[in-house]
């Protein structure tokens, strides 16, 4: 293995992946190109700098993205690269319908009517909004963002506007899910309520499929535990070194569990705060709390951050740092207990929010932690993949003692659909991978 | 599971009673509801063995097929099916009243209302258990791509005439129970469990005779006159719900055979063994007898033995069904002691919609739904049960405080006393009413900056903008919070909102985080323009081939 590390220059591997990907997607003959990018892989990077390129070569472009502010960043950063292209901004007919800092730039034109935006060079929306537009000229080319987040209805009602397109997304993320029931079309190489690419795929098995082989956020003591643990047939690299990124404190442990935990987790890029063992409501009161008083001292402890992206150590700031849980009202308990320890700018979020988003900092409360059993929301591997990939220094994990016990007393017994391709790792296989790796910088502490 | 249900569950486990999880019934009920009571055979899917159906509940017709095996006498049960349901679903279809519905016009492409006719009401399919509705929709997707002897005469083993459109209606109802909040098909125990929390889990209150006994346990006497030895002291005092339940679950008779059967399908193995099985033995054996019979005398001799053989037969099924007919009828007693809620009417509707138009499909001849779904209709019927989930949770709450409570234990509604209106305008050129109502509550919503809220003002939702909300001194756990809202549609037109359309000092309000009303989603392209992702146009709509015979239908 040694040798391989030597030879392995991640900035040149990721160079000749999207050369790759931009010479098919620019001279190409397949009609679509898919790529699969791991956590902070660049995938917006490439979504950017596709557009800028397809835009050179003169081929209007329509990107369709998930959420508005995934519609918000990408325009930003299209006009942080290139302030004259002309791009357009499809938004709702809603109050407040785009980020506000769009009206500073000059050339995005935003409206709530696709013709109004005719003739751009790029314009962007939501795959929502997207799906009203009917009767203009198909687009040459458009960019599909967060792919494997899209549901195939979802592309259906938009594939009808262009002739070609390129798909990026994230395989090991949350997959997209229907409220209602939709076993009945399990198995159709159409189900409406599987991902969009599974769609894509299945009917145009012939479409190149790429990938990112770095991620640039993921620090080198995450990038192999995700990437074995997620992504276990494509795996990745980190692009930067052991050496490369470091987490201090100015502040010394006062030897309390919260400090303890830190502490490990600066050193090693990964620490769980094991409470005792214990059935617990959803909002589990006492991890709630710990959860809160890691994040105070995270904040009171004078944290700094280096990295390669500057020589001097950034401040650990409440904006680098994120709480992730599994559930919305375990978000909600977190806000106001972080509130009260007066840290309410801490973002808090669900799984499905935190997607695509990336800090310095991690507090995730462990979304097995206290229950009685494992369904297979609480298993699912998009969501621990998510919560475990969003830091760019370390991760802290809170969890009740006893849950290697309890995925062993539920195995997965989803029913068997005929046709449908099984994920591999499914969410059991990732949890023991996780917490097995975890348990090497557990700190147990009874609050 | 919700806060507010696993909180019921624990009360009907201390107190040994279900308890209410809805002060209205959310389901409508029609007058005459038909209801269908069938079982199964064991070890063949689809084979059925009998069934109790029919609108009066003292007189159902009873249907059994005495050797299930045999595909004529499935298909005589079937034609004797269909002779009892069609022409209670035709009866609905012929009393209609005039509607309007938007539709697009072929040749401008513009929305033009047109006059249909709408029936004015429905047929209602009522079965035990869920079981129940997959067994209808078994039955339908093994009838509807049968064909009749008139359809095609050279083909071996027709069907009776009815059979395949049969199969048709009940792959309408079976589909159309997919839909949250419909009520063309609905399983009792679905609906029992909707209103009342057991304290058994979810999985056994698809027990019927276990559910009703948590809901509406017998009387002691009741339990002693079924043998059971145990039970000794008041005869008129109720028994508790959990024991009633265990006893309808477990308790057998000397012969071994439960004594509450369950609601099948599927039927008890000990029944199928000890009794059905020897019975069906000597039906074979007297219909091989008579077949064998030499000379007229003997014929009628033997006539008579496999009529008894098969009488015995009818006896047994309708021994294991008539306690869950008499369950259900039960059942649905137990839900009329409920008022309808509001909106559940409105829901109907849509069901009479659904009705409706297969019936116009029926009559203008279509060919039957297809095996399999095209990647359009899919995606249409995934978006629509989609949206009416979210309506039907809306309007649930909206029908119903106790529901409400639910959403507001859970964060997602709050209610309380307005304490402050102070009157605001929007900052534009013709300013508009903007007031800013402070209320109180005791509940703690999860609102986020800006999060819209919605109450409900003449049964129209009114929007309003979260401004700000504060805990009182005491401490945020234990004391109230005040909300600041920013009230921002229904007020009229004028610079002074409508009398009413702003609530007052000391008015009680409810606010909903969801919204009350759903939007329908974009449209979706036609199926022959299904684009390139998803494998292209389905190709020629063809009249579906008939299912082909297989050595299995002529064993």
């Amino acid at each position: 293995m040694t040798t391989t590390t030597a030879v392995f220059d991640p900035g040149a591997e990721a160079t000749r992946a999207t050369d790759a990907i931009l010479r098919d997607t620019l001279h190409g003959t397949h009609r679509g190109v898919v790529v699969d990018s791991p956590p902070g892989a660049g995938k917006s990077t490439l979504v950017v700098r596709a557009a800028l390129e397809l835009a050179d070569a003169g081929r209007p472009l329509m990107v369709i993205a998930q959420t508005n502010a995934q519609v918000d960043d990408l325009v930003l950063r299209l006009a942080e690269k290139n302030p004259e292209l002309p791009v357009g901004r499809l938004h709702s007919s809603d109050a407040d319908p785009y980020d506000k800092a769009l009206d500073d730039l000059p050339n995005v034109r935003k409206s709530a009517k696709a013709g109004d935006l005719a003739g751009l060079d790029v314009v962007i929306s939501t795959a929502a909004k997207w799906a009203h537009v009917k009767g203009v000229e198909p687009w040459r080319h458009a960019i599909v963002d967060e792919a494997y987040q899209m549901r195939s209805d979802a592309l259906l009602a938009v594939a009808g506007l262009f002739e070609r397109a390129l798909f990026v997304g994230d395989p090991g993320q949350l997959d997209p899910f229907a409220i209602v029931g939709s076993e009945q079309w399990a198995g159709l190489s159409y189900d409406p309520s599987a991902s969009a690419v599974t769609t894509l795929l299945a009917h145009n098995p012939e479409l190149p499929q790429h990938r990112l082989p770095v991620s640039w956020r993921l620090p080198a003591s995450a990038a192999p535990l995700v990437s074995a643990a997620f992504y276990p047939y494509t795996p990745f690299r980190s692009g930067t070194d052991h050496d490369a990124r470091r987490l201090a404190f100015a502040v010394p442990s006062d030897g309390s569990g919260p400090d303890r935990v830190i502490d490990e987790a600066a050193e090693t890029g990964w620490g769980l705060l094991e409470l005792p063992a214990r059935h617990t409501p959803r909002t589990d009161p006492e991890a709630v709390r710990a959860l809160a008083q890691v994040v105070r001292r995270l904040l009171d402890r004078g944290g700094a951050a280096t990295s390669e992206r500057s020589p001097d150590p950034t401040p650990l700031t409440a904006d680098r740092i994120a709480v992730g849980t599994a559930h919305r009202d375990q978000a909600a308990a977190v806000r106001s207990a972080l509130a009260e320890l007066g840290a309410g700018d801490v973002t808090v979020d669900t799984a499905n929010r935190l997607q695509g988003r990336e800090y310095d900092v991690t507090v995730v409360l462990h979304p097995l932690s206290g229950r009685p059993d494992a369904t297979a929301f609480h298993l699912e591997t998009g969501r621990l993949c998510v919560l475990a990939s969003r830091h760019r220094h370390a991760c802290i994990v809170i969890s009740r003692a006893g849950i290697p016990d309890l995925l062993d007393d539920h195995p997965s017994t989803e029913p068997v659909q005929l046709g449908v391709t099984i994920k591999f790792p499914d969410g059991w296989e990732a949890n023991h991978a996780v917490l097995s790796h975890l348990s090497e910088h557990r700190v147990p502490w009874q609050p | 599971m919700s806060l507010i249900a696993t909180l019921a569950r624990l009360e009907a486990v201390d107190t040994g009673r279900a308890q209410p999880l809805a002060t209205v019934r959310h389901r409508h009920l029609t007058e005459h509801p038909l209801v269908f009571v069938p079982l199964t055979t064991a070890g063949e899917a689809g084979a059925p063995l009998g069934a109790l159906v029919g609108t009066d509940r003292d007189a159902p017709r009873l249907l059994v097929v005495p050797q299930p095996r045999d595909r004529d006498l499935r298909f005589a049960f079937l034609a004797e099916l269909a002779a009892v349901v069609l022409p209670y679903i035709d009866a609905y279809g012929q009393d209609v009243e005039a509607a309007e519905r938007t539709e697009t016009d072929p040749g401008t492409g513009k929305r033009v209302k047109v006059e249909v006719e709408l029936c004015a009401d429905a047929p209602q399919l009522i079965v035990p258990s869920r079981a129940g509705i997959e067994f209808v929709r078994l039955l339908g997707r093994s009838m509807r791509f049968r064909r009749t002897a008139e359809q095609e005469p050279e083909a071996p083993h027709p069907a009776p005439p009815h059979v395949p459109l049969l199969g048709r209606w009940l792959t309408h109802f079976g589909e159309r129970a997919r839909v949250p909040g419909s009520a063309l098909l609905l399983a009792l125990t679905d609906v029992l469990s909707r209103h009342w929390a057991t304290g058994q889990s979810s999985l056994e209150d698809q027990h019927l005779g276990a559910l009703l006994a948590w809901i509406d346990p017998p009387p002691l006497s009741d339990s002693l006159e079924r043998g059971d030895p145990h039970e000794r002291g008041d005869p008129h005092r109720a028994s508790s719900g959990a024991e009633a339940a265990l006893r309808a679950e477990l308790q057998r008779d000397s012969r071994g055979q439960l004594l509450c059967p369950p609601a099948g399908p599927a039927t008890d193995p000990a029944f199928d063994n000890k009794l059905l099985a020897p019975a069906i033995e000597r039906y074979d054996r007297a219909r091989t007898a008579l077949a064998a019979a030499e000379d007229g005398l003997q014929a009628d001799d033997r006539l008579g033995e496999l009529t008894a053989a098969e009488r015995e037969i009818r006896d047994l099924v309708e021994s294991r069904t008539r306690p869950t007919w008499d369950a259900v009828w039960r059942g649905l007693d137990l839900l009329r002691a409920l008022p309808e809620g509001t909106h559940a009417a409105d829901r109907w509707t849509r069901d009479r919609w659904s009705f409706t138009g297969h019936r116009d499909r029926v009559l203008a001849g279509e060919p039957p739904q297809p095996r399999r779904d095209d990647a359009v209709t899919a995606a249409n019927k995934l978006a629509t049960r989609e949206r009416e989930q979210a309506r039907l949770e809306a309007q649930e709450a909206l029908d119903d405080p106790l529901v409400m409570a639910g959403r507001r234990l859970a964060g997602e509604a709050f209610a309380g006393e307005v304490t402050d209106v102070v009157m605001a305008y929007s900052e534009s050129k013709r300013p508009s009413p903007r007031p800013l109502v402070t209320v109180r509550t005791d509940d703690r919503p999860h609102l986020a900056e800006r999060a819209k809220v919605y109450r409900s003002l003449g049964g129209k939702p009114q929007a309003a903008e979260y401004v700000e909300g504060s805990y009182e001194e005491d401490g945020a756990d234990t004391g109230g919070m005040s909300i600041v809202l920013r009230i921002i549609d229904k007020m009229g037109r004028g610079k002074e909102p409508e009398t009413g359309s702003v609530p007052e000092k000391g008015d009680r309000v409810c606010f909903t985080l969801f919204e009350h009303e759903q939007r329908g989603g974009a449209k979706l392209p036609d199926p022959e323009d299904t684009p390139w992702t998803h494998g292209g146009p389905p190709g020629e709509a063809t009249d579906p081939p008939a299912d082909p015979v297989t050595e299995e239908d002529t064993l």
